[in-house]
């Protein structure tokens, strides 16, 4: 050390180990061992959660928000409405964190709410038992983008003649300023419920005793104020990488034709004339990603699913005279998002035929309900749109299709409009013939209308209880049944739509054992051997890690070409309910078109992960030629950029970083105010002190001391 | 807690340090140096025990928990020892620094005695260990929440800043007392020393009792308190100069 100055004491190495030691530390942090921080004493997170999150259009802004660093509150149970009293106005501690059963999940205590936003913090839902009706949707759905306007007929406009879903309260559609989240029943809620009772019950009597429980939400959405801004903000970053603040909503429409054409010619086909078989694929709820849609979606699609396969069966010799589209629609909650966009595609020599081409249209709407448990006969009523030739030749063609069946179709009465469907953007182009088939006569029998509680229970699938879910995949339900009938008339309908020998009628029939399997899979359990065995293995969508039914909400258009769950299984159902497999290999199916006989123009080809044999353990896949395509299904209002249009669908959804719940106690403000007064107290007698102390140290240390000593 | 809660435990904790460092330390840059050099030897020591320590519970049963909790022990008491190692270390280091520093100085004899690197030894030693209990704490006390949902006290973030703050001083206190001792060659005051410290450490695991764990631990403190004063050159004679002294002045001025 001798011959350096004094400030070479210490050197670099010194620092860097300084540097690993902390970096080890930090290591074992987050390593397995139990880092026992102090956050984990404090915080309870909760993962189960569903949030509700903002969606904006031309005009609005719907759904719920919280601040940006979240919403604290301390919890409170709603027990009935008039508890509501203690949060709102009598509760010493606001705001406050609210509780609520499904039962009490209902307009009149949100709007209450909703107008003393200053005391309540957010709201938290529990889902239990079913009330017995309940639907968050307007009551007059998509009332300003289908065909009844007020340039149309002002007494069919804004429902003025049918209100199609009385029940509607239009809670999905209000705007909160505090977070809304639901949660599973499940234990966290017991985490939360007993958290409340240990600190939060009032005692006869007594004030609440500090400290209290407590919860925060963080579910902060970027956009604001509706869907032109949003879009302006997020094209206004002049950086490389521009950031989206708000998302389009859309997906991919399914469609396959019976007789594949060219799909690189888009335009009018001479000579060709199609019959269009509608169904709609989606649906929503208050919170999102909670939909289920069993019989607003469901039973319609898996109806048009089973009468696809017996056509496609049926038809596999003789050519007729029309061609036949199966498309399902997506995003057709949100104004026709779907179906807009394929009319507007036709209109612009878009798609593969035009409006010209097509001859009729029959659209399955909600199909629960035309089932009685006994040996009634059932009413499905189907309504007429402009009236022609066609639509009564159509009618005949629906009526005979039900000769040995269990049911039939009732006309309804003419003065009746069309419900919401798909068919009504056909109409607002053109006044093509169609008809609509659904169990309700005027107003929707659904109680739970684009309602979480819209479920496999609502359409009656029950199962006996001693089945395993391998064995309930194969039962074949009541509700299955009647929608087999559907299918077997539907289909039977098409065949001689399309021009089919009267003759070959009576052997098209839908298959029950597919409708139940198809029911089963998408209102029970996703994750069953039947989806596993059509599905895809290289997109793992049917590896689904829960068994719960998958997502019905329409999703945000991704700009990636990746659709969502559903699109994907009604895809692959479809292709392997309506195509043939054949014997290419892996490679084979990726690039056919190097074989002669094969054509990717007409057909597209889906390597399918295929069943186990009985002896072994590796699948035996196989390649399916299939006429499925899936059309991109995103408003055409983004792509003319106009982006507050009274025709096309506007709807996008905000953006957000995170979104989590957690709980804590919280402590009084006279323990917090203690602790800084102690501490400013502590840090101004330590000056003080320090300072009398070093000023006199001469004094106070003087004994002793050492000769060459420098001065303090 | 919140901002209130982060403030007064970080002043709780860190106030005297602060104010010691500002008007004892700051001004003289060879007393920094000896501060952080003081700190970064605290914590190698700490370093080198926690190593000690996770070893051992990586070799065993992470989900017994007693047998944690005994590692636990095992290891800080492993810590405590190595620290006291480690400032026995700290001492010849800067004995024999001293030695380089009176030759070089432009003064005759070392910049510093050896009670000035005691002291500053000690209190860098008090601020690390001070830093590295209660940085943890003081960031989770930011947010809403406080401690008690797992059963924990409702004040445990006072008591910890309690705690902070009476080893910090400790630390200097028992800085002094050693090098005085290790200086005059009376090595039984190293022995007490860490007796001492194992005491003040297993007061600590009464918590969350804490009526039987702060109170003694302040009590010793202030007894730590006595003995470096005397040790560092004090006495009771110097009081009552000190007290006179200002009694004279305030006669004198007024």
């Amino acid at each position: 050390m001798t011959g350096r100055g004094p400030g070479t004491i210490i050197g670099f190495p010194h620092k860097r180990k300084l540097v690993t030691s902390i970096k080890l530390f930090l290591f074992f942090c987050l390593s397995d061992v139990s880092c026992n921080s102090v956050a984990q004493k404090i915080y309870v997170e909760l993962n189960n959660t569903v949030p509700c999150v903002r969606l904006l259009n031309a005009t609005h802004q719907i759904g719920c928000q919280s601040s940006i660093s979240g919403d604290t509150g301390v919890i409170h149970v709603l027990e009935s409405e008039a508890d509501l009293e203690w949060p709102l106005s009598k509760g010493p501690n606001p705001p406050y964190m609210v509780l609520l059963e499904s039962s009490l999940f209902t307009k009149s205590i949100m709007m209450k709410m909703k107008n003393a936003s200053s005391r309540v913090a957010g709201v938290v839902v529990v889902p239990k038992t079913s009330p017995p009706e309940f639907s968050p949707h307007t009551t007059c759905p998509n009332e300003n983008t289908g065909v009844y306007t007020e340039t149309y007929d002002h007494n069919l406009a804004h429902c003025n003649t049918t209100v199609w879903n009385p029940r509607g309260n239009g809670l999905s559609y209000e705007e909160f300023d505090f977070p809304v989240f639901s949660l599973k029943e499940d234990n966290e809620t017991e985490v939360i419920k007993q958290c409340y009772f240990d600190h939060n019950r009032v005692v006869n009597g007594s004030g609440l005793q500090y400290p209290l429980c407590a919860m925060q939400l963080f579910s902060h959405m970027h956009a604001v104020t509706d869907t032109a801004t949003c879009m302006r903000r997020s094209s206004m970053d002049f950086s490389t990488s521009p950031v989206m603040v708000c998302d389009p909503l859309g997906g991919y429409n399914v469609c396959a034709f019976i007789r594949p054409y060219n799909s690189t010619a888009f335009g009018h086909k001479e000579n060709e004339s199609v019959v269009i078989a509608a169904a709609r694929l989606d649906s929503k709820a208050f919170f999102l990603e909670d939909s289920t849609g069993a019989e607003g979606s469901v039973s319609g699609f898996v109806t048009l699913l089973a009468a696809a396969q017996a056509l496609c069966e049926a038809t596999q010799e003789a050519p007729r005279t029309r061609n036949i589209l199966f498309a399902f629609f997506h995003g057709e909650v949100f104004d026709y998002i779907g179906s807009s966009r394929m009319v507007y595609d036709m209109k612009n020599n878009m798609f593969v035929i035009d409006l010209d081409n097509v001859h009729s249209i029959l659209e399955i709407g909600q199909v629960k309900t035309c089932i009685s448990i006994n040996v009634w006969t059932y009413k499905c009523m189907d309504i007429r749109s402009n009236n022609n030739e066609s639509v009564t030749n159509l009618v005949k063609n629906l009526q005979s299709s039900t000769a040995g069946l269990n049911f039939s179709f009732v006309e309804t009465d003419f003065s009746q409009p069309l419900p919401p469907s798909s068919f009504q953007r056909f109409l607002r182009a053109r006044a093509i013939p169609g008809i609509v088939l659904a169990d309700h006569q005027t107003d929707f029998n659904n109680r739970y209308y684009e309602s979480f509680y819209d479920n496999a229970a609502h359409l009656n699938l029950t199962y006996p209880s001693n089945l395993s879910p391998e064995e309930q995949l194969e039962f074949v339900t009541d509700t299955a049944k009647s929608l087999t009938e559907v299918a077997t008339a539907v289909a039977r309908t098409l065949f001689k739509q399309a021009g089919g020998n009267n003759s070959q009628v009576n052997k098209i029939n839908a298959d029950p054992k597919t409708v139940t399997q198809m029911l089963y899979g998408f209102l029970v359990r996703s994750n069953n051997s039947w989806f596993q065995v059509l599905g895809s293995s290289l997109r793992c969508v049917f590896c689904l890690s829960e068994p719960n039914p998958p997502q019905y909400y329409v999703g945000v258009a991704k700009s990636s070409h990746q659709a969502n769950a559903l699109t994907y299984l009604v895809q692959y159902l479809l292709a392997n309910l309506t195509g043939t497999a054949t014997n290419l290999t892996q490679s084979q199916c990726k690039k056919p078109d190097e074989l002669p006989n094969e054509s990717t123009y007409l057909y597209s080809y889906l390597w399918v992960q295929g069943m186990v044999p009985p002896n072994s353990t590796q699948r035996e896949s196989f390649c399916v030629r299939t006429a499925v395509r899936l059309v991109k299904a995103v408003s055409p209002a983004f792509d003319l950029g106009d982006y507050v249009s009274k025709e096309y669908s506007t709807w996008t959804k905000s953006q957000w970083k995170f979104i989590k719940a957690r709980i804590f106690l919280v402590a009084s403000r006279d323990l917090e105010m203690l602790t800084l007064g102690v501490g400013v107290a502590v840090l101004f007698t330590s000056l003080l002190v320090t300072y009398f102390v070093s000023t006199k140290a001469d004094v106070l240390f003087s004994s002793v001391r050492e000769p060459n000593n420098a001065a303090y | 807690m919140t901002a209130a809660v982060f403030f007064g435990c970080a002043f709780i904790a860190f106030g005297p340090a602060f104010s010691l460092f500002i008007f004892t330390i700051a001004k003289d840059p060879l007393r920094v140096i000896i501060l952080i050099a003081g700190a970064f030897f605290w914590l190698v020591s700490l370093l080198l025990s926690s190593l000690v320590w996770f070893i051992a519970t990586k070799a065993t049963n992470a989900q017994d928990l007693t047998l944690q909790k005994n590692l636990l022990i095992f290891g800080s008491i492993f810590s405590v020892i190595l620290q006291e190692v480690f400032r026995f270390g700290y001492y010849r280091l800067l004995r024999k620094a001293n030695e380089g520093l009176a030759a070089i100085s432009e003064e005759d004899g070392p910049p510093l005695s050896v009670r000035e690197m005691a002291y500053v030894a000690g209190l860098g030693f008090g601020i690390m260990s001070g830093a590295f209990s209660m940085i943890n704490t003081l960031s989770d006390s930011l947010g809403p929440g406080t401690v008690g949902m797992f059963g924990d006290s409702q004040y445990y973030f006072i008591t910890s800043a309690l705690m902070t703050l009476a080893l910090t001083m400790l630390h200097t206190f028992w800085g002094v007392v050693f090098f005085e001792g290790c200086e005059r060659k009376r090595w039984w005051v190293i022995a007490v020393v860490l007796c001492v410290h194992l005491m003040v450490f297993s007061l600590s695991l009464l918590n969350p009792f804490y009526v039987g764990s702060i109170l003694p631990v302040y009590a010793i403190m202030l007894l730590m308190a006595v003995w470096a004063f005397f040790s560092s050159g004090g006495s009771l004679h110097n009081i009552t100069l000190l007290w006179t002294c200002r009694k004279s002045n305030a006669e004198t001025s007024s």
